[in-house]
C-alpha cells in the first residue's frame, strides 16, 4: 500500500532551482534510503515534505491526502516525524519538555498525552537518566537520540531521518541503527532516510539515488551494486 | 534607616509599573523578535479603559459598588489592550515578519494612528468598536466548530461579525446617551480619581506608604506570578518557549506556531493595558501618557537581557531604585555635607526627566561592558 507519493516536485531556493520533477513513494511499512552526494537536494526534499519549504509545482500525496498546501504543523499531526539534520533539539527546554512537545502531533496535542512512553527509554536508556537537563547541554550523540525519541512520541507513519548518523561517534551510530531497526519491526512505520554510510544504507529495503536535484536510479537495496554506490555516496 | 525604606520603598513602586510593561513587551519580543512601538499606546488604552470603567461606576446604578471599579478595570484592561494587540499582530506585524526595521517604523506609524484616536473618537464609541472587536474575534472560539464549516461557513462568520457589531453600536450609544463626558471626542487629559478605600496611606514605622502604591506592587506581583506560572507550568507556555527557541521546529513538531504567535501577543498587549490601569493611579491620563513610558520599558528589556523573566524583573527595580535615588535627590539627604561642586551636580540632576537622562546614561555604560544585558542567553546552542 502506498503511504507517501511524491510527483512532479520542483523547489526553488529563491532563483535557482534545487529539486527538478522528483518522483518517489513509500509503502507502509518500508524503509527507503535516498543516497546522493553532498548538494544534490536531499535535505531539501526532505524539507519540502514536512513544508518547512514551499515547492513551486508538484504534488505530495500522503495516505491520500494531498498535503502541499498544509503548513508543517498540520502535516506533523497527520502523521509525519521529521528529524531534521543538524538535530533541533530546543535548547533551553528539559529533556523531559523535549520529549513531551514530540506528543503535540498526537490528536488532542500535549494538552491530552501527558505520559511519555516508555519505549523511547527502552530504545535510548540514556534519555531516561537526562530527563532534567537541558536539551541544549546534551553532547550532539544525546541530542540525536533526543530527537529520534521526540518524533517517535508523536506516533508517525512516515519517519523522515536525515542523516541521523552524521557526526556521531561510532558507539551511539550503531544505538541509532539499531533503534531505528526496531522501530520499523515493531510499529510497522515507513522510513525515509538520507544517509552516507553504506552499511546503514544496505539495511533499508529500497534506494532512490539523487544527482543535481533529480532522482537518476532507484532499485532494492539488495541490487545496489558497487558502481552506484561509488558514483552516488562520498565515502 | 527611614530613609533606605522609603527610597526602596518608592523605587519598587516606579519599577513595578515598568515591570508590568516591560513583561509584555520581553515576552513578545522574545517571541518574535518583533519590537513593537505601539507597545505605549496598549498601555494608554488600559489607563483610557480605567477611565471608562471609572465614569460607569459613577452612574446611579453602580454608585454602591463604586469602590470596585479598579478591580473591574483590571480584567477589561486587559482584554481591551490585547484584543488591539491582536489585530495589530494580524493585520500589520505578521505581514512584516522578519524585516524588524519595517516594523519598527510600521508600529510607530500605529501608535501615532492610536495616540490620534483617542484624540478624535468619542471614548464611548471606541468602547463599542472595541467591544465588537472583542465579540468578532471570541464568538468564534465559543461557538461550535460545526457552525463555522461546511457551505454556510462563510455565511454564519458574516452574521458573527454582524452581530457583534450590533452589540458594538449598542454599547456605544447606551455609554454615550448616559455619560455626557465621554460621548464628545477631547484631546484634554482626563483623571482617574482612586475610590476611597484607596486614598491616603498605611503608617508602619513612621513611615507613610500611599495605598495606590501598594496596590500596584501588589497588582504587579500578581502579573510577574502569574505570567511566570502560565510560561512554565501550563501547555500553552511550554508551545510559546518552544516556539520562541527554534521556531521552524516547533512547527514541524506539530505546534500551530499562528495561534502561538496570536496568543502571546494577545498576553503581551493586555499586560501592558493592566500597567496602563497603574498609570491611570499615578497621573492624569492622556494621549501620550504611553510615550513617557515606552523608552522606559525598553531599557528594562535590554538591560535584563532579551526573553529573561528574572532579568526583567531585576533591571526594572534597579532602574526604579535609581531614578528615584537621583530623581528625589536622596543622595544629598544620605551625605548633607557633601563638598559644594558634587552637591550642585546632585541636585542638577535632582528632578524626574534629569534622573532619567542620567540613569539612561548609565544604561549606556553599563551595555559597553555587558552588551547582552544582565543575564544572557548561555549554553552550547546559543553560538549556533
Amino acid at each position: 500500500m502506498t503511504m507517501l507519493e511524491i510527483r512532479g516536485l520542483n523547489t526553488y531556493y529563491g532563483e535557482s532551482h534545487i529539486l527538478r520533477d522528483v518522483d518517489l513513494r513509500v509503502l507502509a511499512g518500508e524503509m527507503v534510503c535516498l543516497i546522493g552526494r553532498n548538494g544534490v537536494g536531499k535535505t531539501t526534499l526532505l524539507k519540502s515534505l514536512i513544508g518547512l519549504l514551499k515547492p513551486r509545482s508538484g504534488e505530495i500525496v500522503f495516505e491520500g491526502n494531498g498535503m502541499e498546501r498544509q503548513p508543517p504543523h498540520r502535516r506533523a499531526r497527520s502523521g509525519i516525524g521529521y528529524v531534521p539534520q543538524g538535530r533541533e533539539i530546543i535548547p533551553q527546554l528539559t529533556v523531559e519538555e523535549n520529549l513531551m512537545l514530540g506528543m503535540e502531533a498526537l490528536p488532542g496535542g500535549l494538552a491530552r498525552n501527558h505520559r511519555i512512553d516508555p519505549f523511547v527509554y527502552e530504545l535510548f536508556p540514556i534519555l531516561q537518566e537526562f530527563l532534567s537537563r537541558k536539551g541544549g547541554d546534551l553532547s550532539g550523540g544525546q541530542q540525536q537520540q533526543l530527537s529520534i525519541a521526540r518524533a517517535l512520541l508523536g506516533q508517525p507513519k512516515l519517519l523522515l531521518l536525515d542523516e541521523p548518523t552524521e557526526g556521531i561517534q561510532p558507539n551511539i551510530v550503531q544505538d541509532i541503527e539499531a533503534a531505528v531497526q526496531r522501530i520499523i519491526a515493531e510499529k510497522g512505520i515507513g522510513v525515509l532516510l538520507v544517509e552516507q554510510h553504506l552499511h546503514f544504507v544496505r539495511q533499508a529495503d529500497r534506494y532512490y539515488a539523487m544527482q543535481r536535484g533529480g532522482i537518476v536510479a532507484s532499485g532494492s537495496t539488495s541490487e545496489l551494486s558497487q558502481d552506484v554506490v561509488d558514483r552516488f555516496l562520498s565515502v | 534607616m527611614q530613609l533606605l525604606l522609603e527610597s526602596l520603598f518608592n523605587g519598587v513602586a516606579i519599577g513595578s509599573v515598568l515591570m508590568m510593561a516591560a513583561l509584555g513587551l520581553a515576552i513578545v519580543f522574545g517571541l518574535m523578535g518583533v519590537i513593537n512601538l505601539a507597545h505605549g499606546e496598549l498601555m494608554m488604552l488600559g489607563a483610557y479603559t480605567t477611565y471608562v470603567v471609572q465614569m460607569v461606576f459613577k452612574l446611579p446604578a453602580f454608585q454602591s459598588i463604586y469602590g470596585l471599579y479598579v478591580l473591574v478595570a483590571i480584567p477589561l484592561a486587559f482584554v481591551v489592550s490585547g484584543v488591539v494587540g491582536i489585530l495589530l499582530e494580524r493585520t500589520v506585524i505578521r505581514r512584516l515578519y522578519g524585516s524588524p526595521l519595517e516594523t519598527l517604523l510600521a508600529t510607530w506609524g500605529v501608535s501615532l494612528i492610536l495616540q490620534q484616536f483617542v484624540r478624535s473618537v468619542p471614548l464611548a464609541h471606541a468602547a463599542g468598536l472595541i467591544l465588537a472587536l472583542v465579540l468578532g474575534f471570541g464568538l468564534p472560539l465559543v461557538l461550535p466548530h460545526r457552525f463555522f464549516e461546511g457551505a454556510r461557513a462563510r455565511i454564519n462568520r458574516a452574521i458573527t461579525w454582524a452581530m457583534s457589531a450590533l452589540g458594538g453600536v449598542l454599547l456605544a450609544g447606551v455609554l454615550a446617551s448616559q455619560i455626557s463626558r465621554i460621548a464628545r471626542a477631547t484631546s484634554r487629559n482626563v483623571d482617574v480619581t482612586a475610590p476611597k478605600w484607596m486614598r491616603g496611606g498605611i503608617e508602619w514605622m513612621d513611615i507613610t506608604f500611599p495605598v495606590p502604591r501598594l496596590v500596584i506592587i501588589v497588582m504587579t506581583i500578581v502579573a510577574v506570578v502569574g505570567v511566570t506560572w502560565f510560561l512554565n507550568r501550563s501547555v500553552w507556555g511550554m508551545r510559546i518557549r518552544a516556539v520562541t527557541q527554534n521556531r521552524s521546529m516547533s512547527d514541524c513538531l506539530g505546534i500551530p506556531t499562528d495561534t502561538v504567535d496570536v496568543l502571546t501577543f494577545g498576553i503581551g498587549s493586555g499586560l501592558a493595558g493592566v500597567a496602563g490601569v497603574a498609570v491611570s493611579l499615578l497621573g492624569s491620563v492622556g494621549p501620550n501618557v504611553g510615550g513617557s513610558y515606552i523608552v522606559g520599558c525598553f531599557m528594562v528589556v535590554v538591560l535584563g537581557g532579551v526573553g529573561n523573566l528574572l532579568g526583567t524583573v531585576l533591571a526594572s527595580f534597579a532602574i526604579g531604585l535609581l531614578t528615584d535615588l537621583i530623581g528625589a535627590g536622596r543622595l544629598l539627604t544620605i551625605w548633607p555635607d557633601m563638598p559644594s561642586p558634587l552637591a550642585g551636580t546632585v541636585t542638577f540632576f535632582a528632578t524626574t526627566s534629569m534622573a532619567q537622562v542620567l540613569v539612561f546614561a548609565l544604561i549606556v555604560v553599563f551595555l559597553q561592558f555587558r552588551p547582552a544585558g544582565l543575564f544572557p542567553q548561555k549554553g552550547r546552542m546559543v553560538e549556533a
